[in-house]
């Protein structure tokens, strides 16, 4: 019995027991991850996990149900259960659900790998660990800390609809950590990124992050930012660099264009949106610098995929166009509530989720500058780069980030570094404030995207550049 | 169909082939049945189930130590995951640090598995759904009602093994009215201990009672915190102030023997207490751990591990993926006071003694008997339902920010005065709860679920001294 036979068993049994539409995603995802403290391997984890999801829609109720067993037996039983609950789901009954159209298709997508990460011998992706936490905790580093991680996911998807399509998906990558630690307080420093880089690529992605030539750096600027001068506190002008400003796009736009949240499915949770589906197409979102993007297909991005766990095709669209609110995640359902024409932004984290509206890329379109060039403009202002804290409201509006390290800058060079770096602001406020935005992007992969009940984890990816922001408030501390 | 246990020894025996005699191994097999109905805009639009089971296996041979986990319990999958996982371990870098294996011990047994819970219909999770609904009496209402059932076993090559199965049920909702919205949020061992009628009608009483707030400075202000705001303290204190890993590495605040809280204030861990099995990963048997002690520190969660890294013992926290985020407490409670005054409700009606938290006239700020005894002291001051999105500015001092959630209002001369809007906080959570910092402490504690099922923070509510609120939500 193949995989796609046992996603048609469940399919047929849903809509045997009744449903009007069913779907199946049978998943088979092997995770590897590495860790490594001050030049000793800390943890090797090796997980591989199969099964089967089935969705079904009984008149307008859904329910779902997942087992691990791709035998013919549970598989229909998956079905008939899925269709069960969906049957529990009317007694607390909502408006009529429709799905947009979808093309049924049959296709096969897999992602750009040129060296398979699980191919690479563990004791090579060990080697890199030990020597990269060594350097770091040798060049001054309480505690140096490495980490890589990878999975390989196949998956196969079958509708009532008539779709049937498989897709392997590859990601990976990782990163290296320096924390100092001083009297009543830590400083850490990271490279690329806290917990690192990733990507739908293979593991050339964490070749070419050269972890070992960044070693010295992050320890020394760990330990010098113990006895830095804090951030002062007040209203400035802000440049961060693109690694914080690709978590800025992740919580004030990517989650506030989630059809679902502006919808209120997701108001007792991860909570709502400040958009009003009245005014797409009109909201002045940001400045004209701001154009935003949805964009499933760029090659090696952590969000990237062929079709979504809807089976709809990977799409590029606009989500803020020249500063105006344009576009928005979605899935079949919640954009026919909308009275939108599409999806494409529904995905599943594993053959155990139920398939929920996930941001894909979300990133800024580069803009005319460089960051040397946005330094070199600012009178008076702070530079602050890679995140720290991450905190934002439920409605997407009010956020307060904190970042590993800042800068001074003082006629248009850069000065003492800093201490203790956050900012904070509303939303559409910050992003209209945004005047400068350098062209070198990089697209930033989140592989720790939390949302819904249970909770799902999400890979997403943002192309960001450096940009520079007026009167933003700095300094926040307790 | 094979139990967990014979999983497990079938594990254990395979590794013992494949790998030697030598080969140190522990596994841990788990089946799970974690079902989920999810409302919003006064319906169900999410109903899920999932049966599952995993195998966690980890080895250590030739001085080297590895993990490996998976679904698929064949024979043919068992045998795949002990030689991949075998393979791995050889190939690792030695683990001078390995603490080596749990010996043979006696495990408690869990707290009793109420079956009706453990196997509940997608009918009785939605008649409460529908409860709740018809209690929010026409606000919109959202939120869930879960329940789960674990049943696990352990076993290891040192001749260790245990079992045990654990149920919970959690119902978690909010009403919604003009922007304001109200929160009701209950765990228990018994889905029949949750009322959607009860937990819909305290929802949309705070949610009434939220409406039309206005903005206030920030600034200082005292502070009393419902259950759900501190299971917020509580978590944050397990992950960074009692992690094990985090303490051996300097990067805890917490110091044993040093009087760093309130006296008021004792934190239990104690899984037994609830949805909790009787064994870690490790096998370790669990029990009640106590943090801390009338405000004194004195202990930490450990793993094996981290507990030889400290010359501790493990107090039974060992997680999967322990080795990185460290071993952290997942049932803390803090305990209520032994005796406090309960007031009579001073801001409307309702008051009924401890038969206010279950029902009678639900249509204020104040819900129940704890928290207006603490109110009733406060001259000027914020009640606070919920706190949300809490991020940690530095893990050492414990600095926190985050907002407020589903419910602010001001407190004036013991009374509720009106609602609030949000605001943002910066804090520092021990600094919040140290030596005469804490003004009150109500005496029935609230088990609050976690987002992952058997992981609780049980609380009663609380009265602050000072809470730093660093801007309104609104900017």
């Amino acid at each position: 019995m193949t995989e796609f036979d046992a996603a048609s068993a469940a399919v047929q049994a849903a809509l045997d027991a009744g449903a009007r539409y069913a779907d199946a995603r049978v998943m088979h995802r092997r995770y590897e991850s590495m860790s490594a403290r001050n030049g000793d391997i800390e943890e090797l984890t090796q997980d591989e996990s199969v099964g089967l999801g089935v969705r079904a829609l009984v008149g307008s109720s859904w329910g779902f149900h997942a087992v691990p067993d791709l035998s013919d037996a549970a598989a229909r039983d998956a079905g008939r259960r899925a269709a069960r609950t969906a049957a529990a789901s009317a007694r607390v009954p909502g408006p009529p659900v429709d799905l947009v159209p979808s093309d049924p298709v049959t296709a096969s997508w897999a992602s750009a790998c040129e060296v398979d990460p699980l191919g690479v011998p563990l004791s090579t992706k060990g080697d890199l660990l030990v020597e990269a936490t060594k350097l770091v905790a040798d060049h001054g580093a309480d505690v140096a800390e490495g980490l890589y991680q990878i999975w390989d996911t196949a998956k196969w998807f079958v509708s009532s609809e008539g779709h049937r399509i498989d897709q392997r998906i590859r990601e990976c990558g990782g990163g290296i950590s320096a924390t100092s630690i001083g009297d009543g307080e830590t400083q850490r420093r990271s490279y690329p990124s806290y917990r690192g880089q990733y990507g739908t690529t293979g593991w050339e992605l964490v070749d070419s992050l050269d972890l070992t030539a960044h070693a010295a750096q992050i320890a020394e600027e760990s330990r010098a930012l113990l006895t830095a001068p804090l951030c002062p506190a007040g209203e400035t002008d802000l440049i961060l660099g693109g690694e914080q400003l690709a978590l800025q796009i992740h919580e004030s736009v990517g989650h506030a264009i989630e059809l679902d949240r502006i919808l209120g499915w997701e108001a007792a949770f991860a909570g709502t949106s400040w958009l009003d589906l009245a005014q797409l197409g009109s909201l002045r979102y940001g400045s004209e610098l701001m154009t935003i993007t949805i964009d499933p297909t760029i090659p090696g991005a952590l969000g990237s995929f062929g079709y979504d766990d809807e089976g709809s095709p990977a799409v590029t669209r606009d989500a803020v166009r020249e500063g105006r609110w344009v576009g928005v995640l979605a899935g079949r359902d919640s954009a026919a509530v909308a009275g939108l024409d599409y999806g494409g932004s529904v995905r599943a984290d594993g053959w155990a989720r139920l398939p929920m509206v996930r941001m894909t890329n979300v990133g800024l379109e580069p803009g005319p500058h460089t960051l040397e060039e946005i330094i070199a403009a600012t009178d008076d202002g702070v530079l602050m780069d890679v995140n720290r804290s991450w905190s934002i409201d439920d409605k997407r509006l009010n956020f307060q980030f904190g970042c590993e390290i800042g800068w001074e800058i003082k006629k248009g060079r850069r000065g003492r570094m800093l201490r203790n770096p956050t900012y904070t602001g509303i939303g559409p406020i910050f992003w209209r404030s945004m005047d400068m935005l350098s062209h070198e992007t990089v697209a930033w992969g989140t592989p720790n995207c939390g949302k819904g009940q249970p909770g799902q984890v999400g890979h997403t990816g943002h192309p960001a550049a450096p940009a520079r922001f007026r009167g933003i408030r700095v300094g926040v501390r307790a | 169909m094979s139990t967990e246990l014979d999983l497990a020894g079938e594990v254990i025996e395979l590794v013992r082939r494949l790998g030697g005699p030598a080969a140190q191994a522990e596994v841990v097999v788990t089946r799970a049945d974690v079902a989920l109905t999810r409302f919003a805009n006064s319906f169900i639009h999410q109903n899920v189930a999932e049966s599952g089971v995993g195998v966690r296996l980890r080895v250590h041979a030739d001085g080297r130590t590895a993990a490996g986990s998976g679904s698929v319990v064949t024979p043919d999958g068992l045998t795949a995951l002990v030689e991949r996982t075998l393979a791995a371990a050889r190939l690792c870098p030695p683990d001078p640090a390995w603490p080596g294996l749990t010996p043979p011990a006696p495990t408690p047994s869990g707290p009793p598995v109420d079956e009706a819970t453990a196997y509940a219909e997608p009918d009785e999770r939605a008649e409460r759904v529908r409860a709740f609904v018809a209690a929010a009496g026409g606000l919109e209402a959202a939120g869930y009602c879960r329940t789960a059932l674990r049943s696990s076993a352990f076993a290891n090559s040192a001749g260790h093994s245990a079992q045990g199965r654990t149920a919970e049920a959690a119902m978690d909702g909010i009403a919604r009215t003009s922007g304001a919205d109200g929160v009701a949020r209950l765990a228990a061992d018994r889905l029949a201990d949750l009322d959607g009628a009860v937990l819909g009608a305290r929802a949309a009483a705070k949610a009434r009672a939220a409406a039309d707030p206005v903005e206030l400075p920030p600034g200082r202000y005292e502070v009393v915190l419902e259950p759900a705001a501190v299971a917020d303290l509580l978590q944050n204190f397990s992950f960074y102030g009692f992690n094990g890993k985090r303490y051996a590495e300097r990067q805890s605040f917490a110091e044993p023997g040093v009087a760093q809280f309130d006296p008021v204030v004792t934190l239990v861990d104690d899984p037994l207490g609830g949805s909790g099995l009787p064994f870690d990963v490790e096998g370790t048997p669990r029990g009640p751990v106590t943090l801390v002690d009338a405000g004194t520190t004195r202990a930490v969660a450990h793993d094996r591990r981290t507990a030889a890294e400290v010359g501790a013992v493990s107090t039974g926290h060992a997680v999967p993926g322990g080795a990185t985020w460290g071993p952290m407490p997942h049932n803390l409670r803090l305990s209520p006071a032994p005796e406090a005054p309960v007031a009579v409700r001073p801001d409307g009606p309702g008051a009924g003694g401890s038969e206010w938290v279950g029902g009678g006239d639900l249509s204020g700020a104040v819900v129940d008997p704890d928290t207006a005894a603490l109110v009733t002291g406060v001259r000027r001051g914020l009640l606070v339902s919920d706190l949300w999105y809490t991020r940690v500015l530095d893990p050492k001092s414990l600095v926190v920010t985050g907002l407020t959630r589903n419910g602010v209002w001001l407190v004036e001369d013991g009374v509720v005065a009106r609602a609030v809007r949000d605001f943002r906080f910066t804090e520092a959570y021990p600094r919040a709860l140290g030596p005469g910092a804490v003004l009150g402490l109500g005496r029935r504690p609230v088990r609050q679920p976690d987002r992952v099922d058997g992981v609780w923070w049980e609380a009663p509510a609380l009265r602050l001294a000072s809470w730093n609120f660093t801007g309104g939500a609104s900017g």
